[in-house]
């Protein structure tokens, strides 16, 4: 049992190591396109240069919550509520991962 | 070679020669490849900060024939009276940060083949990948009567932002009060698709505070207003009631210069200021290159890469292209393209596999007066079934009303699209 453990172990490692990088960094780069898509308002990285709020920094949670709820009519905007729904809730947990790991 | 990147930068903004840079990126190390960019608009402009900023190994030359940027949105405000052209004007030199190489040269000439863009200033700059963001450029041949530069120096486009911007604005401000204000609008598709309306708005709004007894008149070729049509309709029934008039399926056949007479199907027009947008395609260089595809005009692509439909190597950007079902061409939009082409160039080159799930948003604020603002926005992504951008069912919509608030975000919305391009 620890025997097959470990080789199964050992075989996701080399599946990761031979198949993981390339994949991961191929989702990340797409993540990174699709959140582009937000600077023309929310500036470039999500650091905003004008009055609209950036996004750069914002804890994961909240940015998925607002997003949802953006979606959903909860919460009111002019425009996001429109937008939002151009997203899928995986593309939002996406974006939201996203801008939470880059400093303000 | 031991150049730091603060000389190298320097280097580079001394106007090196780029031949000088061959195997050699700005980080100092081997250069992954080449991409040439012709046209610093939205378009150009985002493309080539958005590869240096995603991938310093690949170097990018820009050529632009202009010295500063000058924005086509928010222009309408100059002729408004609110904004001036310094307001809209940005310079190029935030992309040096970044390491693009912004030559001010006139791209002449492209050969496929040998992968080479021919300078006005007689450079030729050999690509692996090339982007074509040349923005519109007008026909004259259906109306002969301002088929010569002397007629096109009376009656004004003022639909690429600059020198015709502020010449349509002292035209206006010379007019008597009392005078007819008749912008001409061509068939769609044409750049800015809300654009001539807000201009309309504009006009009202400058004559409704400064010479109220004159009359704005839209003679539009289209048999209905193309864009934002119920919030235009509000103002013009509502604030500019009186003084905006609209007249649908107004083709121009012909301009009397001398008289400013507009000559339509059925009527003869006169105005005080006489204001057409002619028919307009891709600009010079992308017929030059091959790559128009469509109505002798516009360049289809590959939405996957905004790669020419017709000559590979090349990525074709912005309002050339033979837009997307429902996508409009805007400044927003160009901005957007770039950003897909980017990253589609950088896997391209690298050879890896380009992203298969392309998305683009667009927002186009309009200014109804100094203050107060109306959009229309949607969200695209990739169809892989029809091959082409879609809009994301249930996305997208229009303001309820002309509000302030949304006239605060779209000067905010003006703040980071420049920066996202220039800064």
């Amino acid at each position: 049992m620890k025997i097959k453990l470990a080789v199964r172990a050992l075989a996701l490692l080399a599946a990761a190591v031979v198949a993981g990088p390339v994949a991961h960094a191929q989702d990340a780069s797409n993540v990174r396109g699709m959140a582009a898509t937000c600077a023309n308002c929310h500036g470039t990285e999500g650091r905003s240069v004008g009055s609209v709020a950036g996004l750069a920094g914002m804890d994961k949670a909240n940015f998925a919550q607002q997003m949802k709820d953006f979606k959903t009519g909860k919460r009111p905007a002019t425009i996001m509520h429109q937008l939002a729904k151009g997203f899928t809730d995986e593309q939002i947990e996406q974006l939201a991962g996203y801008f939470s790991a880059i400093r303000k | 070679m031991a150049l730091h990147r603060r000389e190298f930068l320097k280097w580079m903004s001394a106007g090196a020669g780029v031949g000088a840079l061959a195997g050699c990126a700005g980080s100092g190390g081997p250069s992954a490849g080449r991409v040439v960019v012709i046209g610093a608009g939205y378009a150009g402009a985002t493309a080539a900060k958005y590869i240096r900023m995603w991938s310093p190994d690949i170097e990018v030359t820009l050529v632009e024939r202009n010295g500063e940027f000058i924005s086509c949105p928010l222009s309408n405000l100059v002729l408004g009276g609110s904004k001036t052209l310094a307001d809209i004007t940005v310079g190029y030199d935030g992309l040096r940060k970044y390491g693009v190489n912004v030559m001010r040269d006139e791209a002449l000439a492209v050969d496929p083949v040998k992968r080479e863009v021919r300078l006005a200033s007689g450079t030729t700059l050999s690509y692996d990948r090339l982007i074509v963001a040349p923005g519109i450029d007008f026909t004259y041949d259906a109306i002969p009567g301002l088929n010569n530069a002397e007629a096109q120096s009376r009656v004004l486009h003022a639909w690429k932002a600059g020198a015709q911007t502020v010449a349509l604005r002292k035209q206006l401000e010379a007019m008597r009060d009392g005078g007819v204000y008749a912008l001409q609008i061509p068939r769609a598709p044409y750049r800015c698709p809300p654009g001539p309306y807000e201009r309309a708005c504009q006009v009202a709004h400058y004559f409704k505070t400064a010479k109220p007894k004159s009359k704005v008149l839209i003679l539009d070729a289209n048999e209905d207003v193309v864009s934002k049509k119920g919030l235009f309709m509000a103002a013009w029934n509502g604030p500019y009631k009186g003084i905006v008039e609209y007249r649908p399926n107004s083709e121009l056949l012909d301009v009397d210069v001398k008289t400013l007479t507009a000559k339509l199907q059925f009527d003869n027009v006169r105005a005080d200021v006489l204001n057409v947008v002619p028919p307009h395609g891709a600009g010079a260089i992308a017929a030059k290159a091959g790559l128009i595809t469509a109505n002798n005009r516009w360049c289809g692509v590959d939405w996957l890469t905004m790669e020419s439909a017709k000559v590979p190597g090349i990525h074709v950007l912005g309002d050339a292209t033979l837009s997307a079902s429902l996508m409009p061409k805007s400044g927003h939009m160009a901005n957007q393209h770039a950003k897909v082409a980017a990253a589609a160039v950088i896997a391209l080159i690298k050879n890896q596999p380009v992203n298969a799930h392309p998305m683009m948003i667009n927002t186009c604020y309009s200014f109804i007066d100094d203050k107060t603002v109306v959009h229309v926005a949607s969200v695209h992504a990739y169809d892989a079934a029809q091959k082409t951008m879609a809009v994301v069912k249930g996305s997208g919509g229009l303001s309820d009303k002309a509000n302030e608030l949304e006239g605060t975000y779209a000067m905010s919305w003006a703040k980071n699209i420049w920066a996202d391009m220039l800064a």
